[in-house]
């Protein structure tokens, strides 16, 4: 079949101008499939990463008991009794699971937290707040805090605090300065703001707060254990396999960030939809485009196919050649619009790190070789029919012309 | 002279179950060609020849008759069979030259071996080029064949038809289209084939001075060869 190659090659030579529109044709689809696959990624990247960037990816929890049955289920009445509510949940053993969940490929950072509520109080001003105990180095290990910090700095001594700019700005208090937080276990302490923060997300900088591990154990009575360990993923769309896997590892209760952000995966994925939509009307474009290119070639060519026939030519080797240039130019019109697609994407930040307002396409969910794929797949695809219609020409009807 | 083929009581119809008129184009007719003949065939328009051209040709199956040549049975074969059938046996040339416009003398010649071989071989480059010598166009080898004269094409032509080395070549009306000076060029070559290789020619021609250069002739009357 080389030489079925050579005359699909020749075919495509020999009109230059015909082909070259028709690669650039389907170049500009493949374009635009890229450009759609970055654009839908790269904004699902910046809507999770603005969302749930800085939230834990899977949050480990002591699971909360059921109640207990005081019957057995055969005696066919049903007492239960009322969940307690004067024991706090905590997780005791969590010395011991840390180290596992640390080493699991994947995990980029764990952070034991105590976590309570209690009032910021200065002077006659009180702000609720709830407040987070971390460990002194593990303060941007969840919420990059050191990077949204905008005065002050991320060092959590014992007697210091890190609020958020709006709780700040409703105290009237700035770095330096004393605040006293009064807990919900009634325990009341004077802190130094060390650091004030800005995550740009309400909930947090007008109600967050971090102090460290031990004055958290003071704040809210607990001696002993944690109330939670927040775990950060290398990849957050890994949450919920690594949530069961933790589950299934330490019997403690994991929950992934989607568990909570329903709403938002809904988005994203009728986000996908749309794309994937415009991605299909793309290929949709590039197979008709193919297809009607090649049906004028063959009747254009009719004749040529008919001396073919009559030279000795089988209706394969005519299929194959017809086919062979469906498949040259969806490859040749996938390398280049895919190639200009990478170009045109590059100088883009990529989502992470992209400006307010700016666009969110992301360079590295192009996905060139699905386009060259799809885009060679379909002009092959497409040329099934010109190519059969090639096959069927009759070299007596056609050779008189 | 051994028979090369013979078709008998060779029936044609056209337009029959296609619901249009029925118009029998052949009417039970028999021939017989020998190795190494030299035949014309000639017969008004519309007599036929060129659908027994067609039918030798395999390029068309007869409504009934037997047509069978080098001894195999053609009429109940298969388009497949007749495809590799007619690229190593039988050769044509047409009126209007056919030749493929995006190649040059030197692959149209050779075109009818790539075919069978899958691929252009040194063998079928060097009797390409043997070929194209012998009909005079060592010069215009690498020319596209648009660049050609009308003359030049028909030579260009005949040296594909031979290619392959058919025992039968069919023309039909290989000098209609050129000059009389041209014309001549063209059945001389022929002649000179046919007398060194023993490659039989058949030509379909209304030309009386054509056929006079053949050895026999063979009219076409009313579906009938007489």
């Amino acid at each position: 079949m080389l030489y079925g190659f050579k005359i699909a090659l020749r075919y495509l030579t020999a009109s230059k101008t015909q082909t070259g529109l028709l690669i650039a044709g389907v170049g500009v689809g493949v374009f635009v499939f890229v450009f759609m696959s970055a654009l839908i990624g790269g904004l699902a990247v910046f809507l999770v990463q603005r969302t749930v960037g800085n939230i834990a990816h899977v949050t480990i929890e002591e699971p909360a008991r059921d109640p207990i049955s005081l019957l057995p289920q055969s005696a066919g009445a049903l007492v239960v009794e009322q969940r307690a509510t004067s024991q706090r949940t905590q997780l005791r053993t969590a010395d011991a699971f840390l180290p596992l969940i640390d080493a699991m490929p994947g995990v980029a950072a764990t952070s034991p937290q105590i976590v309570g509520n209690g009032f910021l109080v200065r002077g006659l001003i009180t702000a609720p707040v709830g407040v987070t105990g971390v460990e002194t180095a593990k303060v941007s290990a969840i919420a990059d805090i050191g990077k949204a910090l905008v005065d002050g700095s991320t060092d959590l001594g014992n007697a210091s605090i890190i609020i958020g700019s709006t709780l700040a700005g409703d105290l009237g208090i700035g770095v330096g300065q004393v605040v006293r937080l009064q807990s919900d276990r009634g325990v009341e302490r004077s802190l130094v703001v060390s650091g004030i923060f800005e995550l740009g997300v309400d909930a947090l900088d007008a109600r967050a707060a971090f102090v460290s591990l031990s004055s958290a154990r003071t704040l809210f009575d607990l001696p002993q254990g944690i109330s939670r360990i927040e775990v950060k993923l290398d990849d957050l769309n890994q949450a919920e396999a690594y949530a069961a896997r933790i589950a299934a590892e330490t019997g403690l209760e994991a929950t992934p960030w989607t568990a909570g952000n329903a709403q938002l995966l809904d988005g994203l994925r009728a986000q996908a939809s749309s794309g994937n939509l415009i991605k299909a009307f793309a290929l949709v474009t590039i197979i008709i485009g193919v297809a009607s290119a090649l049906l004028l070639s063959t009747y254009r060519r009719r004749p040529e196919i008919g001396i073919m026939r009559a030279m000795g030519a089988g209706r394969g080797f005519v299929i194959f050649v017809f086919v062979t240039q469906g498949a040259l130019i969806g490859i040749l019109g996938g390398l280049i619009g895919a190639g200009i697609g990478y170009a045109a994407l590059s100088p883009f930040p990529v989502p992470e790190l992209a400006p307010p307002g700016g666009l969110p396409v992301d360079v590295r969910q192009g996905a060139y070789g699905l386009a060259i794929s799809l885009t060679a797949i379909g002009a092959i695809l497409a040329s099934i029919l010109p190519a059969r219609a090639a096959a069927r020409v009759d070299p007596v009807s056609v050779i008189g012309q | 002279m051994s028979t090369l083929l013979e078709v008998r009581n060779l029936v044609k119809t056209y337009g029959e179950g296609e619901g249009e008129a029925e118009t029998r184009v052949l009417k039970g007719l028999n021939l017989t060609l020998a190795t190494g003949e030299l035949s014309a065939l000639l017969g008004p328009s519309g007599s036929g020849k060129s659908t027994l051209l067609s039918i030798l040709g395999t390029l068309m199956q007869p409504t009934s008759g037997e047509h069978v040549m080098l001894g195999q049975d053609l009429t109940r074969a298969g388009d497949r069979d007749l495809t590799e059938f007619r690229n190593r046996h039988i050769g044509f040339v047409f009126q209007f030259h056919h030749l493929l416009p995006d190649f040059t003398a030197l692959e149209n010649v050779i075109f009818p071996a790539a075919v069978q071989a899958g691929r252009e071989t040194a063998a079928a480059r060097a009797r390409g080029r043997e070929l194209l010598v012998r009909v005079g166009l060592e010069s215009r080898m690498d020319f596209l064949a648009t660049k050609l004269s009308g003359g030049q094409k028909q030579r260009v032509a005949i040296a594909r038809a031979l290619m392959n080395q058919p025992e039968l070549v069919l023309a039909d009306e290989p000098t209609g289209n050129l000059d009389r000076a041209s014309a001549t060029q063209v059945m001389a070559l022929i002649a000179e084939i046919n007398q060194n290789e023993k490659t039989t020619f058949l030509i379909s021609t209304h030309d009386e001075k054509i056929a006079e250069t053949c050895r026999r002739r063979i009219r076409v009357a009313d579906g009938k060869a007489e």
